[in-house]
This record gives C-alpha cells, sequence and structure tokens, in this order.
C-alpha cells in the first residue's frame, strides 16, 4: 500500500442547485497538500460555485468542506481568493489593497506595509507601490490580487479564472510567473480556468468537470518537468499530449 | 423654486470642472481662467448697469463700492451672524442624518420601504410651501429657520446616500468578506468609500439647497439675517445694497461647494486628484 498523500482540502458530498439548475451534483474531492490543482470544464460546469463554496462565499445545497479535517463553512484565515474581475479597492494604492486582508485582521501599519511591499516585488510589481489600479494594466491589478492574496499568508490559494481579463501577452508572462512563485511558495493553488493549454500548462492535477449537473469526469495529473525553461514547456511532448488528450474528452460539450 | 435649479446646475457645472483636465496648454492654468472668466462677468455687469438695463440695475462698480460699505458699517457682517447659526447647524445636521439614514435605508430591507416614500414625496413636493407651515409651528426663531433649512436639504442627501448605498460594487463586497472583514469592516471600508462620489453629489446638492431654505425662511418668515437685509435695501431702493447683499450669499454658496468639493478629493478619492 502506497503511503497516503496529505490531503489539506477535503470536499464531501457537494451539491448545489440555483432554482430549478443543478449546478453540482454529489461532488467528491481531495486537493493535495503543496500542489496546484486545476479545475477545468466547459461554462456551465460549475467550477467557480465548487470554488466559492470552498471559499465559504456561496453555501452549499449539502455537502461539507473540509480543511485540514476542520469542516468550514464561512471564510477563513487559510483560505485567500483571488478574484476574476481583480476586486481591487480603486479609490487605494497598490499598497494599501495588498495590505488590505492584514488591514481587516488589524495589523499595525507598519507591520502590514513591510509584509506588503514584499509581496508586490515578489509579484513583479516592485516600484508601483504608489499607483492606484486606473493606472496599471490588467495583467499588473491581477498581480495586485495575487499579492494580495498572498500577503495573508494563507495555506490554500483558490484563483478564480485568475488571467481571463488579462491580455494574451500578459497571461503568457504571469502564467510563467506564476510557475516561478509556486516554488519558492509552499502553497496549494485550486485554479479555475476555462483553458486547456493553461490547465495543463501550470497543473501538478487537472480536474475534469462535465456539465449540467457538474460532476467531475476525470483527474490527470500531467507529468510535466517545470523545473527548467518555461518555453520549452509548450513544446514538450507530453504537455501537447495532455492538451490533446482533454480536448477529446471535452469535445462532446461544445456546441 | 427658480433659485433652486440655479443652484443644482451650478453644482452640475462645478463637477464638470473637476472631471476636465487631460486636455493640455491654456486650459491647464485653472486659476488665471477662473480670475479671466470672473472679470469678464464682472465687465458685461458694469456695461449692462451703464446702458442701464433697469434703473434698479446697479453697475458693478457701484455694488462693489455698496458691498464694501455694508461690511464697514456692519450691517453684513452683523446679517450673516444670524443667518450662518441655522444654516450650519441645518446643514450639519442634515448631512450626518441624510448620510447616515441613506446608508441604513441602503442596507436595511425594513428601512428602505419606511422611509424611502417620504423622502421621494418630500423631494418632489415644492417644500417652500412648507416654510409658513414651520413658521405656524415653530415660531420665528432659530429652529423654524433650521428646520426650513433641513427640509430642504436632507431629501437629496438620504436619497442619493441611499442610491448610492445601494449600487456599491458587490464584488468589492465579496472581497472584503473573503478576508475576513466584519459587517462594520464592509460597511466603513467599502460600502462609503465605494459610495463616496454619489453621497457627495447628494451633499453638494444638500448645502445649495440649504442656502436656499436659509433664504427662503427670512424673506418668509423671520425678517432677520440675510434675506431681511435683501427686504430692507428694496423697500429703501438702495438697489447696490440690495444687489451686494445677494451677490455676497451666492458667493458663499459657491465657495461651500467648491469647499466641500476640495475635501472630497482630498479625503475620500485621492485617486480622482489630478491625472
Amino acid at each position: 500500500m502506497p503511503a497516503p498523500i496529505d490531503q489539506i482540502v477535503a470536499v464531501r458530498g457537494i451539491s448545489k442547485s440555483y432554482g430549478s439548475t443543478e449546478a453540482l451534483r454529489g461532488i467528491d474531492l481531495d486537493f493535495p497538500r503543496g500542489k496546484l490543482t486545476s479545475l477545468l470544464g466547459p461554462s456551465g460546469c460549475g467550477k467557480t460555485t465548487l470554488l466559492k463554496i470552498i471559499a465559504g462565499l456561496i453555501k452549499a445545497d449539502a455537502g461539507t468542506i473540509a480543511i485540514d479535517g476542520k469542516v468550514v463553512s464561512a471564510p477563513g484565515p487559510e483560505r485567500a481568493f483571488v478574484f476574476q474581475d481583480f476586486a481591487l479597492m480603486p479609490w487605494a494604492t497598490a499598497l494599501r489593497n495588498v495590505a488590505f486582508g492584514l488591514e481587516l485582521r488589524g495589523k499595525a501599519k507598519a507591520e502590514r506595509e513591510d509584509i506588503a511591499r514584499h509581496y508586490i516585488a515578489e509579484v513583479g510589481l516592485a516600484g508601483f507601490e504608489g499607483k492606484y489600479p486606473h493606472q496599471l494594466s490588467g495583467g499588473m491589478r491581477q498581480r495586485v490580487g495575487l499579492a494580495r492574496a498572498l500577503s495573508v499568508d494563507a495555506d490554500v490559494l483558490l484563483l478564480d479564472e485568475p488571467f481571463s481579463a488579462v491580455d494574451e501577452q500578459n497571461r503568457r508572462k504571469f502564467q510563467e510567473d506564476l510557475i516561478r512563485l509556486r516554488s519558492n511558495q509552499n502553497k496549494t493553488f485550486i485554479f479555475v480556468t476555462h483553458s486547456i493549454e493553461e490547465a495543463v500548462y501550470i497543473s501538478d492535477r487537472i480536474v475534469l468537470l462535465s456539465p449540467r449537473p457538474g460532476r467531475v469526469s476525470q483527474i490527470i495529473e500531467p507529468e510535466i518537468d517545470r523545473s527548467g525553461d518555461p518555453d520549452l514547456i509548450h513544446r514538450d511532448k507530453h504537455y501537447l499530449d495532455t492538451v490533446q488528450e482533454i480536448w477529446q474528452g471535452l469535445k462532446q460539450y461544445a456546441e | 423654486m427658480a433659485t433652486g435649479i440655479r443652484t443644482e446646475s451650478e453644482a452640475v457645472g462645478l463637477a464638470a470642472l473637476s472631471a476636465r483636465g487631460e486636455v493640455g496648454g491654456w486650459r491647464d492654468q485653472p486659476v488665471l481662467l477662473r480670475l479671466v472668466s470672473i472679470a469678464l462677468f464682472a465687465g458685461i455687469w458694469e456695461i449692462a448697469g451703464r446702458i442701464p438695463v433697469s434703473f434698479a440695475f446697479p453697475t458693478f462698480s457701484a455694488t462693489f463700492s455698496a458691498f464694501v460699505g455694508l461690511i464697514a458699517d456692519g450691517s453684513l457682517p452683523l446679517a450673516y451672524v444670524s443667518t450662518l447659526q441655522p444654516l450650519v447647524l441645518g446643514i450639519v445636521l442634515s448631512a450626518f442624518l441624510g448620510v447616515g439614514l441613506g446608508t441604513l435605508c441602503g442596507l436595511w430591507r425594513t428601512g428602505e420601504w419606511l422611509l424611502i416614500p417620504v423622502f421621494i414625496v418630500l423631494q418632489a413636493a415644492p417644500v417652500a410651501a412648507f416654510i409658513p407651515m414651520v413658521t405656524f409651528v415653530y415660531g420665528i426663531g432659530m429652529t423654524a429657520k433650521t428646520l426650513a433649512v433641513m427640509i430642504l436639504a436632507l431629501p437629496v442627501i438620504v436619497l442619493n446616500t441611499y442610491k448610492a448605498v445601494r449600487n456599491v460594487n458587490g464584488s468589492l463586497i465579496v472581497m472584503c468578506r473573503s478576508f475576513l472583514g466584519t459587517r462594520w469592516q464592509v460597511v466603513t471600508r467599502i460600502i462609503l468609500p465605494d459610495a463616496s462620489p454619489v453621497i457627495f453629489a447628494g451633499l453638494r446638492l444638500g448645502v445649495a439647497a440649504g442656502f436656499v431654505g436659509v433664504v427662503l425662511a427670512e424673506l418668509l418668515i423671520t425678517p432677520t439675517g440675510i434675506g431681511d437685509l435683501i427686504t430692507f435695501h428694496r423697500s429703501r431702493a438702495d438697489y447696490a445694497e440690495m444687489y451686494a447683499t445677494i451677490a455676497s450669499i451666492i458667493a458663499l454658496s459657491t465657495l461651500t461647494l467648491i469647499a466641500l468639493q476640495w475635501v472630497e478629493v482630498r479625503v475620500f478619492r485621492p485617486e480622482t486628484r489630478g491625472a
């Protein structure tokens, strides 16, 4: 028997309906610690709903979410969220936006701004601390969103299609940076995306969801070496095969 | 209510003035531009007064020297002491009460249900008609004047705040909750700052309406303060003095609105300060 894998997030029997539309039915999933797991599927498969249920932002109709064995039903300090639309306060500088999670927790100003400065540098935005969101590009705004999630030092980062509002060139760069960031942050990532390439490029595990009602249809673990040049991944045979394999599986749901 | 419309459009005009600012060249000299604008206005007034448009229309220079005279003999400062007390009290009360009630209605369904219809009716009603009624109940003192200011200022402040709070960016509220913000923190750190531009638009309209209220009260009820000074000089056909008094209250109202805008940009929306 292989050694049990350390699971940080346990999803058990989660169901959710919106009126007569069944968004999720009986989802059972485990998320291993320190890995990046993507939730991938066509629109309507409930991937964002599942992520928001894990975040405690939406109540499930049935089932439980446990973090490190403890059942949770509301947002908690062990999880941090990165929003699709960035959700930055337009009246606050990048620095204050990044420090906002710590501000809400009542950390002293000097201390939280030191932490925020560290993570702003970490996501490659050093020098932009004093800028307001409207002075930053889409990609930079999402870097602020990511730095905000990192600065509260949560074990689990929940990312809801973080790159969908970022243009293509910046998205590529950001994906590369995310791979680099992951290697020096010992965190668990749960990543929602509708892009097959993106999922294969960055994920240790990919959970494929099928739509109406959302259910787990397949779990794929692409074995791609990400230690070298990130550009090489796009030409890696295993990468291309996995993209193709997932596409074959999802094709039936495309209109 | 023609006076009310004038002041409101003035407030809107001020907002447009600050929205501009990315155009280069001579437009980058707002102070100079404003001085030129004032000089032009004074010049046209002077010419119109000299034609003359009407025997009851004094020139700019006559009005200005009347203004100096009114300050020198102490009658204008004395009138302002009497006018400013109910005005400031009424506006401060309306601002706090209005923003408080508006926020409450925006957040709490029952409050919305109970209060918002009342304020919609109050805003739609020709409220100047209430002023004699206020006198009937509260006499002709400070209370009546303060109430007149509040009757005019409060509805627009409440309704703007309510609308602003209802239209707050929902995604920011979810963000605040996800980072463990309490209900109180959601209100103070997200809802009020996000709503502040519309709340301030309401405050500007409310302050302008408050000036209307106090002058109306002094013309209609209590022969004191600025209203009395206007009536007094009109009855003596001292048109220059009358115009000086009217111009002084218009100037004060405008300066107050500009100051309010300055506070808004400084304190609440620093990101809108210049490009």
